[in-house]
Formats: C-alpha cells, sequence, structure tokens
C-alpha cells in the first residue's frame, strides 16, 4: 500500500448494524452525515481505520507445521485443504464438512458461502454467529408478523415518538450515535442493570435476568386490566388474542412483582405512558432475546406492542436493533442452518427448486436443514459430527457460549480453517488461516438494521498477499472440482445472482442494483423489481401472513434455565463495552480503544464484594458449573446485589463465555447467553 | 399400561391450575385420564380478578381461565354444574347429585372455601343464606349481584376490614358508591399490618372516599336502610358486602372420615389420611401455610401434578412464603414475615418510616441480615425489593435507608453543580471516551469553543449528549 494523498472515499463503518455514514482518505476517518448516524461516530468508529495498516493484519497464508503457524503460499494453502477436505468427505460423508459464518460478512460473501456449502461441498453443516445474536428476534417476529426485518421503519421514524420502551438495549454504548434518534422521547429502559442508556431514560425497570417475559406479561395485564386495550386493531388486525390473554391473565403485575423484582405500580406505568402516547415503538435488543426461551420473551413484547395497536402503524411499531454490520442481511441470504436466499426455508420444495435454477443444479443435490449453530459446534469431532470445520468472520472460541468446551471440539477436529483479517483467537487454533481483505478494501453491500440495503466500496488497496473472501470461496471450489464462473469474484456479479435467488423471497432484493445504490437512491427491501422503491414501512396494510394479519403467540414465563443455588448463589449477565465489538479480535488491537478497556472486569454491587473479600480494583475469579474466568472487580452501586456483569470481548482465560449456559432456545436455537448461575470468589494469586 | 384415572373435585383457581399442570406434563394424555367436577355452571375463572370486575376496569367476561374449546382440546372430562354428594373410599367413587358416579384410581379435593358471615341479626335468612341486599364478595356471580345492586353513588357498607374486603371497598369507591367499611377491631388488616401502618391507610383510603367504622360491629342489618352498630350509631347502605373471613369447604372430606382441622390435613405430598386422596387450595391445610391466597394454591398445584404424572416423584410442597399484597388502585402496601415484632427485640433490627399525609409507610425487620418482615405502604419500588430479597433470602443490602426508601432517595451520586467541582477524571463524552482533563488540555492548546474541542478531542461527535456539559467547560474555562 502506498501513501499518496488520496480523495475522500464514502462509505460506512465496519462495526455495528447503524452502519454509519463516514468517509475514508487513506485511513483517515471523518463522520458524515447519513440517517442512522446524523453524523455522529463513536470511538470504534472514529479509529476504525487503525486496522488497515496495522501490523497485525495477516497477509500470508498460514499452515501448521510441527505445531506452528507458518507462512505458506495461497496455492499451497488452497492445495491442502482442497485435497483434505475431499478425503474426508470420501471417508466419512458430505456432512463431515461443516462451514461456519458471520453476521459481519457482506451479503455478496454470506450467499456465495451458503451457496459453496450446499454445492460445492454438498454439506447441510452450515450455520453463523447471527445464531448468537439475532435468531430469537428473527423467529418471533416471523411468528408474529409472517416476516422478519429487525426495524421494519425508517430509524429516523423514532424521532416523532413519544414514548420508547426499549427492552434489553443499550444502545449508548453499543450504538451511540442511534441514541440522538430517542431524544423527543419519554424513554423507559428494561435492564437489570443501570446502564448509560438507563441513565437516559425517565424510568428504569431493573428486572432480575431471565424473568423478562414475566414482566411482559404484566405488562400486558395492566394494559386489559386498566383499559387500555386497543380493541379495534386487535380485532381488525390481528389474531390469536384471546388464547394470549388467558396466560397474561395469570399474570397481574403484583404476581409479576415477585418473579421479576419490578413493581406493579411501574408495570402499570408503563402500560398507561404507551397507551396514552400518540406515537409509541416497543424495541428490544440481546438482553430480553439471548436466552434459552428468547424467542417467546421477544413474542411477549410484540404481544404487548399488539395489544396497543403500534405494528404497522405510521408513526408507531415494534422493532429489535439488529447487532452486527449485516446482521439483518446475513440472515436473510442462506448461510443459516434452515435456509436459502431471500430469507427461503430450506425444506419448502418451491424455494430448493428456485434456488437450484439459479444455481443451475438439481433440487434434489441440494442438502436439508443442517445443525445450529451451538450444537455444530459441540458436534465438531464427535462419532458422526464433522470432522473439518471452515470459518469465516467469527471468532467462536471467544463468542459461543461455554466456551472452554468449543476449545475442545475444535481441537478434536482433523481440519481448522480460519479466514481473517487478524490473527484471532480462534485463527490461533487453525490448522490453515486465510489472510482477507476487510470492508474498505472490497466491494460489498451490508442491509443495516432498518432494512436499509447499503453500497460500500472499495476504498483503498488491500494489503499484498490478502484475498477476499469471494476470491478464496472461488479458489476452493474450483479446486473441489466446480465449473468455472459458478463461483464469481467479482461483488457485483455476485450480487447479480444474489438478486435472481431472492426474487419472489420474503426478503426480495431483485430490483436492488449497484447502479441505483450508486446514484444513492435508499432502498429497504423488499425491492420486487427494479421500477419499485423499496419499502421503507412495512405492514402498514397488511401483515405478511396469508391472511394479512399478525400473530399474537400464546407464550408463558418459564424463567431462566440454570438457577442460582448455595453453590452459585449469584447471577451473572454478559454484555459489551462502548470501546470493543463482539469478540474484540479487531477492536483490543486499536490502542486507542484497548487502552480504554484493556481488560475484562466484573460489575458487582459493593455489598457483594465486600462479602466475597474483594475490593474495587482487584482481580476475582467467577465461577459457574461450566467454568470460571479472571475479571478485575468493578463496585457499582446501582448493581442489583445478586447479580453480577461480564464485558464478553475478551481472551484466553478473561472470556466471558467460560461461564455461560449453552441451554438452548427450542425455536431459535439461541444459547441463554444472558443469564447462569455464579460464584464470585478471589483470585488465588 | 392404561392412564391414571384422576378426578379433580373443584374447578376453582386450584382445581383448573391443577388440570393445567397436569396437561402441561402429559400433554396426549398418556399418563393421566382426567375428570373435572365443577359445582358452578361458569368455566373455571381468576378470582383475583375480580376486584377489577367491580372497580369496572376489567368485563367479567374478561376473567376467564379456560376457554369454551379447553375441555376437548387438551382431552378433560369437564363437568360443570356437577354436585358431588358424596366420596366412597371403599369402592373409590364419587357420588354425584344426579345418582351417577366417578370412578377414580386418585381423587383431588379443590373444593376451596365458602365465605363466613358473622351472626349479625337479619344477614343472613333462615337457611342461612345471604339476606335480600346482602352480598359475599367470594363469586363472580357475587361480583355480578354486587354491580347490579351498588347504584353509582349509592351507599354501601363493608363488613371486614381485611384485604379483600378494602379491595372490594376501593373499587365501589372508584364507581363513585359512598363506600363505609365496618370492621371489629381497631385496626386494619390487623394480621398483616401494625397500628401505625393501619392508621396511615385508612388517611390514604379517606382520602380516596371511604369512611371507617373501627372497633365496632354491626348489631342488627335493616333492608333497604343499612346498619345499627354495636356503639349505637347507623350506617346507611343500599347493599351490604359481606367479606369477613371464608370457612374451608370440608363437608364431603368430613363425612369421607378424612382428617380435617380447620382443613383437610395434608402432608408434603399433598396426601390426606387417605394416600389416594389429595387436597390442595384452600379447603386443604398444610403445615405453615396460611389459606385463602392464590399462591399456596397454585404452587401446590405444581408439586401434585409432578406427583401424579410421575414426572417427578420427589416433588414435595414445603410451604409458601406468603406476601400480602394489596390491589387498590392509587394504594400501594404489602406485608410480609413478622410485621408485629417492635424495636424492643435485641436479636431483630426494626427500621421504620412514616408520612401519613403522603400515604406513606415503611417497617422493616431485619434478623440475621435478611429480611423478616417488613410492612410498605406508598413505596412501591421498596416493597418490590424487599419482597424479593425476603423470597430469595437474599442479604439486605448495608445502606438499609436506601432500601427502606427505594427510589425515594437520589439515586447515584450527586451531580456537580459547577465545571470547577468536577474531578478531572470525569468521563465528560463516553461516546469517544474524553475526560475533563482532557478537554481543559485542549483548550489550553487553543482549543476554545465547542467547534474546535469536538475537532481536539472528538467530545461531542458520537450522540452528541455531551454538547452543553463541554459549552460549559469551555465557558467556565473562558471565565478564569
Amino acid at each position: 500500500m502506498t501513501a499518496e494523498p488520496r480523495t475522500a472515499v464514502e462509505t460506512h463503518c465496519p462495526y455495528c448494524a447503524l452502519q454509519c455514514g463516514m468517509s475514508l482518505r487513506g485511513t483517515e476517518v471523518a463522520p458524515r452525515r447519513f440517517p442512522t448516524n446524523a453524523g455522529g461516530l463513536c470511538q470504534k468508529g472514529w479509529t476504525s481505520g487503525a486496522l488497515l495498516d496495522s501490523p497485525a493484519r495477516l497477509t500470508s497464508p498460514l499452515l501448521r507445521v510441527d505445531g506452528e503457524l507458518r507462512p505458506a503460499s495461497w496455492a499451497d494453502a488452497l492445495d491442502l485443504i482442497a485435497n483434505k477436505l475431499t478425503a474426508i468427505q470420501a471417508a466419512d460423508g458430505l456432512d463431515a464438512v461443516a462451514v461456519f459464518g458471520g453476521g459481519g460478512l457482506t451479503n455478496e460473501k454470506a450467499y456465495l458461502l451458503g451457496k459453496f456449502a450446499r454445492v460445492a461441498l454438498g454439506t447441510s453443516q452450515i450455520d453463523y454467529n447471527g445464531r448468537f445474536c439475532m435468531s430469537s428476534a428473527a423467529a418471533a417476529g416471523n411468528r408474529a408478523f409472517g416476516l422478519d426485518r429487525g426495524m421494519p421503519f425508517p430509524v429516523t421514524d423514532l424521532a416523532e415518538a413519544d414514548v420508547v420502551l426499549l427492552v434489553g438495549a443499550n444502545p449508548a454504548e453499543t450504538m451511540p450515535p442511534f441514541t440522538q434518534h430517542l431524544r423527543g422521547a419519554d424513554l423507559i429502559v428494561v435492564d437489570p442493570r443501570r446502564t448509560p442508556t438507563a441513565e437516559l431514560a425517565s424510568l428504569h425497570l431493573a428486572p432480575s435476568p431471565g424473568t423478562d417475559l414475566a414482566l411482559a406479561l404484566g405488562i400486558l395485564h395492566a394494559v386489559v386490566a386498566d383499559g387500555h386495550l386497543d380493541q379495534s386493531y386487535v380485532d381488525d388486525r390481528t389474531s390469536g388474542f384471546s388464547d394470549a390473554w388467558r396466560i397474561a391473565a395469570a399474570w397481574w403485575p403484583e404476581r409479576v412483582e415477585r418473579i421479576t423484582g419490578v413493581c406493579a405500580a411501574d408495570q402499570r406505568r408503563v402500560a398507561a405512558k404507551l397507551a396514552s402516547a400518540r406515537n409509541a415503538y416497543v424495541l428490544t435488543a440481546r438482553g430480553t432475546e439471548q436466552h434459552a426461551s428468547g424467542a417467546d420473551m421477544v413474542s411477549g413484547w410484540i404481544n404487548l406492542a399488539l395489544s396497543l395497536g403500534l405494528p404497522g402503524r405510521k408513526g408507531s411499531g415494534f422493532g429489535c436493533l439488529t447487532g452486527q454490520g449485516n446482521g439483518q442481511g446475513g440472515r436473510e441470504h442462506g448461510q443459516k442452518a434452515d435456509q436459502l436466499p431471500g430469507y427461503r426455508k430450506i425444506d419448502d420444495p418451491a424455494a430448493r427448486a428456485h434456488v437450484a435454477g439459479v444455481w443451475g443444479v438439481a433440487p434434489e443435490s441440494l442438502p436439508g436443514p443442517g445443525r445450529s449453530a451451538y450444537e455444530l459446534l459441540d458436534a465438531l469431532g464427535t462419532g458422526n459430527g464433522p470432522k473439518a470445520l471452515l470459518v469465516f468472520g467469527s471468532n467462536v472460541v471467544v463468542s459461543a457460549p461455554r466456551s472452554s468446551h468449543i476449545a475442545d471440539r475444535l481441537a478434536a477436529l482433523d481440519l481448522l480453517v480460519v479466514a481473517d483479517l487478524v490473527l484471532s483467537d480462534t485463527a490461533a487454533l487453525a490448522d490453515v488461516v486465510l489472510p482477507v481483505t476487510q470492508w474498505a478494501e472490497e466491494d460489498g453491500t451490508m442491509t443495516n438494521l432498518e432494512g436499509r440495503v447499503l453500497l460500500r466500496k472499495r476504498a483503498i488497496e488491500p494489503p499484498d498477499g490478502v484475498w477476499t473472501d469471494l476470491e478464496v470461496i472461488a479458489g476452493l471450489a474450483a479446486r473441489l472440482g466446480q465449473p468455472a464462473g459458478r463461483f464469481p469474484i467479482d461483488a457485483e456479479t455476485v450480487f447479480t445472482e444474489l438478486r435472481a435467488a431472492s426474487r419472489g423471497g420474503l426478503a426480495d432484493y431483485s430490483g436492488i442494483s449497484y447502479d441505483r445504490l450508486r446514484s444513492g437512491e435508499a432502498l429497504f427491501w423488499p425491492v420486487p423489481d427494479v421500477e419499485h422503491p423499496g419499502t421503507p414501512r412495512m405492514f402498514l396494510d397488511s401483515f405478511a401472513h396469508a391472511d394479512g394479519r399478525a400473530r399474537f403467540a400464546a407464550v408463558d414465563h418459564t424463567g431462566p434455565a440454570e438457577l442460582p443455588d448455595a453453590e452459585f448463589p449469584l447471577q451473572a449477565t454478559t454484555g459489551r463495552v462502548l470501546q470493543h465489538y463482539q469478540s474484540g479480535a479487531q477492536t483490543r488491537l486499536v490502542t486507542e480503544l484497548n487502552d480504554v478497556v484493556p481488560e475484562a472486569f466484573v460489575e458487582v454491587h459493593p455489598d457483594t464484594a465486600e462479602r466475597a473479600g474483594l475490593v474495587d480494583g482487584e482481580w476475582a475469579v467467577v465461577a459457574s458449573r461450566r467454568g470460571e474466568t479472571s475479571a478485575r472487580v468493578r463496585c457499582v452501586t446501582s448493581m442489583r446485589p445478586d447479580v453480577v456483569f461480564l464485558p464478553f470481548h475478551f481472551a484466553g482465560a478473561q472470556r466471558a463465555n467460560l461461564l455461560t449456559n449453552p441451554a438452548l432456545d427450542p425455536i431459535s436455537r439461541m444459547p441463554e447467553f444472558k443469564v447462569c448461575a455464579v460464584r464470585l470468589v478471589r483470585s488465588p494469586v | 399400561m392404561s392412564p391414571r384415572r384422576v378426578v379433580i373435585l373443584g374447578y376453582g383457581m386450584a382445581g383448573a391450575r391443577l388440570a393445567d399442570e397436569i396437561r402441561r406434563r402429559d400433554p396426549a394424555g398418556e399418563r393421566v385420564s382426567l375428570t373435572v367436577l365443577g359445582e358452578e355452571s361458569h368455566l373455571a375463572y381468576n378470582r383475583v380478578l375480580l376486584s377489577a370486575v367491580v372497580a369496572g376496569t376489567m368485563r367479567p367476561d374478561s376473567v376467564g381461565l379456560h376457554d369454551k374449546a379447553w375441555a376437548e382440546r387438551t382431552g378433560v372430562d369437564l363437568r360443570t354444574g356437577a354436585c358431588a354428594t358424596a366420596i366412597d373410599r371403599g369402592s373409590r367413587r364419587v357420588e354425584l347429585a344426579d345418582g351417577s358416579f366417578v370412578d377414580y384410581d386418585a381423587l383431588v379435593l379443590a373444593t376451596g372455601s365458602r365465605p363466613w358471615l358473622p351472626p349479625t341479626e337479619g344477614l343472613t335468612t333462615e337457611n342461612g343464606e345471604p339476606a335480600a341486599g346482602v352480598v359475599a364478595f367470594r363469586t363472580l356471580d357475587d361480583c355480578e349481584r354486587i354491580l347490579a345492586a351498588a347504584k353509582i353513588g349509592a351507599p354501601v357498607a363493608v363488613i371486614g376490614g381485611g384485604l379483600l374486603g378494602l379491595e372490594a371497598a376501593r373499587g365501589l369507591a372508584g364507581r363513585g358508591n359512598i363506600v363505609t367499611v365496618v370492621h371489629p377491631v381497631e385496626s386494619l388488616m390487623e394480621r398483616q399490618l401494625d397500628p401505625g401502618a393501619s392508621s396511615v391507610l385508612v388517611r390514604t383510603l379517606g382520602k380516596l372516599g371511604i369512611d371507617f367504622r373501627l372497633g365496632t360491629t354491626a348489631a342488627r342489618y335493616l333492608p333497604g336502610d343499612g346498619l345499627k352498630l354495636d356503639d349505637g350509631s347507623h350506617v346507611p347502605a343500599d347493599l351490604v358486602v359481606v367479606s369477613a373471613g371464608v370457612r374451608a369447604e370440608t363437608k364431603l372430606a368430613i363425612a369421607a372420615r378424612l382428617t380435617v382441622d380447620r382443613g383437610v390435613v395434608i402432608d408434603d405430598s399433598l396426601r390426606t389420611s387417605d394416600g389416594r386422596i389429595h387436597a390442595i387450595g384452600d379447603c386443604a391445610q398444610h403445615p405453615g401455610t396460611v389459606s385463602g391466597l392464590v399462591q399456596p394454591a397454585w404452587e401446590q398445584a405444581g408439586v401434585l401434578a409432578d406427583l401424579l404424572t410421575g414426572s417427578n416423584a420427589a416433588a414435595r410442597y414445603r410451604g409458601t412464603s406468603v406476601t400480602t399484597r394489596l390491589k387498590a388502585r392509587d394504594v400501594d402496601l404489602a406485608a410480609l414475615g413478622e410485621v408485629h415484632t417492635g424495636s424492643g427485640d435485641p436479636a431483630a433490627e426494626v427500621l421504620s418510616f412514616a408520612d401519613a399525609s403522603r400515604g406513606r409507610y415503611a417497617k422493616l425487620v431485619v434478623r440475621n441480615d435478611k429480611v423478616a418482615g417488613a410492612i410498605v405502604i406508598g413505596l412501591p419500588d421498596a416493597a418490590a425489593t424487599i419482597t424479593q430479597l425476603y423470597d430469595r433470602s437474599g442479604h439486605v443490602p448495608s445502606d438499609r435507608l436506601a432500601l427502606l426508601l427505594g427510589r425515594a432517595l437520589p439515586a447515584g451520586a450527586p451531580t456537580a453543580s459547577s465545571p470547577a467541582d468536577l474531578p478531572g477524571t470525569a468521563l465528560v463524552c463516553r461516546c469517544n471516551s474524553v475526560s475533563k482533563s482532557r478537554l481543559v488540555e485542549a483548550w489550553k492548546g487553543g482549543a476554545t469553543d465547542v467547534p474546535e474541542l469536538a475537532l481536539a478531542t472528538r467530545a461531542t461527535t458520537g450522540c452528541g449528549g455531551c454538547a452543553d456539559a463541554v459549552r460549559g467547560i469551555a465557558d467556565w474555562l473562558g471565565a478564569q
């Protein structure tokens, strides 16, 4: 890479789903006005150029030789991978090879990766880290509305809201510029912790972790019992209310208070505030979704929104805040175990026929649904589990639950291949590491949290020795005997194919073109043809179910999969800090960010610390049934004394996910990241 | 193996819940074939919501626990309007008034309780039923009778200043009735409240239009006129609502020679003195459990469903920690555990706070760092926190005062009144990790207004929420 002056290129931040507008000149970032960020950037965005010329970048494939990763040529690396994959599949069947993708991958990569798994490898074993992120919201959204677009309205609509209820969301840290859209609203925040977002609220409800559904039922009860139900909306636009109500009827606010710790008066106040608002929104995020009953929890909040007539009404609505950069697009185009492009279901014969037609293969050659993310990782190297795993854009050894077990499973593989831009914690365990390009070095589209498709143009030259993920996929496909041209390396060509594959699906991109995006059109899917203006606001006339109605879900509170007991008397919840993103593989390498939060910490009430013999700033051990992690004590008086909080961005012995519970949601297969039983003790050293 | 025949005698909150819990564990009826016998003609309904029906915020048809299709959908043989007349333990069958009978392998008594009517002259007819113009507050039919009889603005007397009596009184006052509560002791809810709490409650309910006659009983009921009290005074009333307590419904159990005390005596497996017969809810008497509340009944239903379906043969019921919660609009009251302990008890910490004019009262009894009892009125979030500490046996925070008053105390540290008072390490811009000292440094380097400070430090460039604070710091530095 050379350092001659460049013109600034308009792009978007590489991190979260807000996809803040920014411009890049060389590696210098400047904020840019864009509807989602209104010119704002957080510290992660400002410093996102640092990794473009970082010495930590990988610039050569690495092969493990005698236990050490050593540089190798691309040809040698890809030959080795292809030969091993072929041998493993010959011995143990097609499903002996698995693929793991990520919610940060562009639409083109996610699409091509899914095609690669189903066509070039013929494996059913593909899933991605979005399973750990958006799956509960997606399951509940599909169940209620017949379709899952995180926010079915532009984020700027929130500016007109009188009341916003944020559930398990901490955007003041996770997507700071987003909070600009909340400035005019009376904000209610549900979070066990008094987060910086909760500090912005006029009312903060702090339920005991894992009791969100009871709280949603209590507020729904108050809506009905206090006469706030929007009966005509319920009659005209929904179905299933009476079954949902019969469950909520048993959750009067005083009963809910004992489960959640949120007083009945506050439950009634939330019902009244939402009901009296002209415009109101209910928004959920991971705090209420990452549970073994996460899909039902989200359904509980959707039920509340439906009882008040919010979804599908201009100026009001229900939405979930998507987390990862392409967390929306990543869940639409076929890197999910049960899915084909266009948000199609892989077990739907019509969907299989359509996609197989686009791919030029026989429908019956496509595999069926595979294992979900945790189940896939849990099966690695076991009797009938995969023997080889290809990982793109994910750092599973930090981000998956019960991570010491995941490390054991990865170690049991015959072949682990990781494509990443830096030597992530998972890459460090691999047999082959492939250095790939990052955001500013490649073309691609991202679909942000509001379902808007963004073109991120290549802004700078990638370092020598680095390939795009598309080139990696094409290189492997060719070696696996796929015909030339079936796996294009040009992003726009891949997108053109994606459009055809998505045509007629729920997430229909067929009318979106690079040219339309280049000309600056704001295109929200579905866009069923090139003349179509896109769909900024969904459901205004009808929901996506065949009868056009939204469906209440008859859901009941079950509570955390693991309750505290004498041995593990506290509850741990996990989350993010402003300076780090996801597993921290990137942000821990940015000095300016890592200097602010360089290590794991555990937030704890001063009384709880004292009872454990700990003082502020000391190292502690937090232990669960699955393992223990090290973290520095931060005494926080607003913490519930029965709860500790750990950020999940740190590696090695500081992984919060050494503790977390892999109990899975029966519908979404989401693990229970947000609550497990732990104890807090002094560090032995 | 053919499924076990379980017969539930009673289709109220306990019986209906047990049926639901059994079907949750055995949805297809492979382990249990279920018959439910209910005396009322209604489908089961939620008694807890009756106060809201009286208050007029909920319609009677919204309180159902089951819909019409429930029995068929779940494969339950439901017989409403079925009056059981006897239990034949020898041949294990329940006899019904129509002469038919139902065989059982296991029988569950969930017959509930009936209201107790005080021996006030004229209050009951010769056969013990309420006289005209008198309604016990117990069933959905009672509610509808109350709503029909209590015309808006009409005077109503409520006999009984316990939980349910006060909920009914609050509901009626909210509808515009002139309500007088007659209670035989000087203190309302005297088992759950101490005298201080009672006087705060009297004052609060008084502001909502409810009158009280305490420490006196009704001597005579005069239909169309009202009540004549022991102290000679008169309470005008078009309607008298009686809520003076309940008695367990144990007639069939006594006739079947089961062991009965105040209720049918049960052990931790919810078994009566006959191992094939169980009892739950208000008709049952478990050591250490107060009856008359739904929570113990539901917990018992969960345990019994585990046992009857074989889902968990080790399940046992060990009693319920009971919290009294008044469900009345604009009155927030919680009471739990030992409430009468005074500050003279050397083994207990007793904290209290009273503010009768604002309707607030808090009393907290702490033993061994755990909540042993509490009364909290008008401080709802403190009540919620204290209740959870009690339920979960959590340690009481060292800052007792903050716990007692909840959100009434200002949260967190006081905010600095001027930039001068902020410590240098204070974070001004969270989005970009900019501290006050970093801004001061940038100001000294020549960045003297908000745009220049933003350029130098990136403060204000995230969510923009700190713009006023940054301007304040620039102004403060400029003024020095």
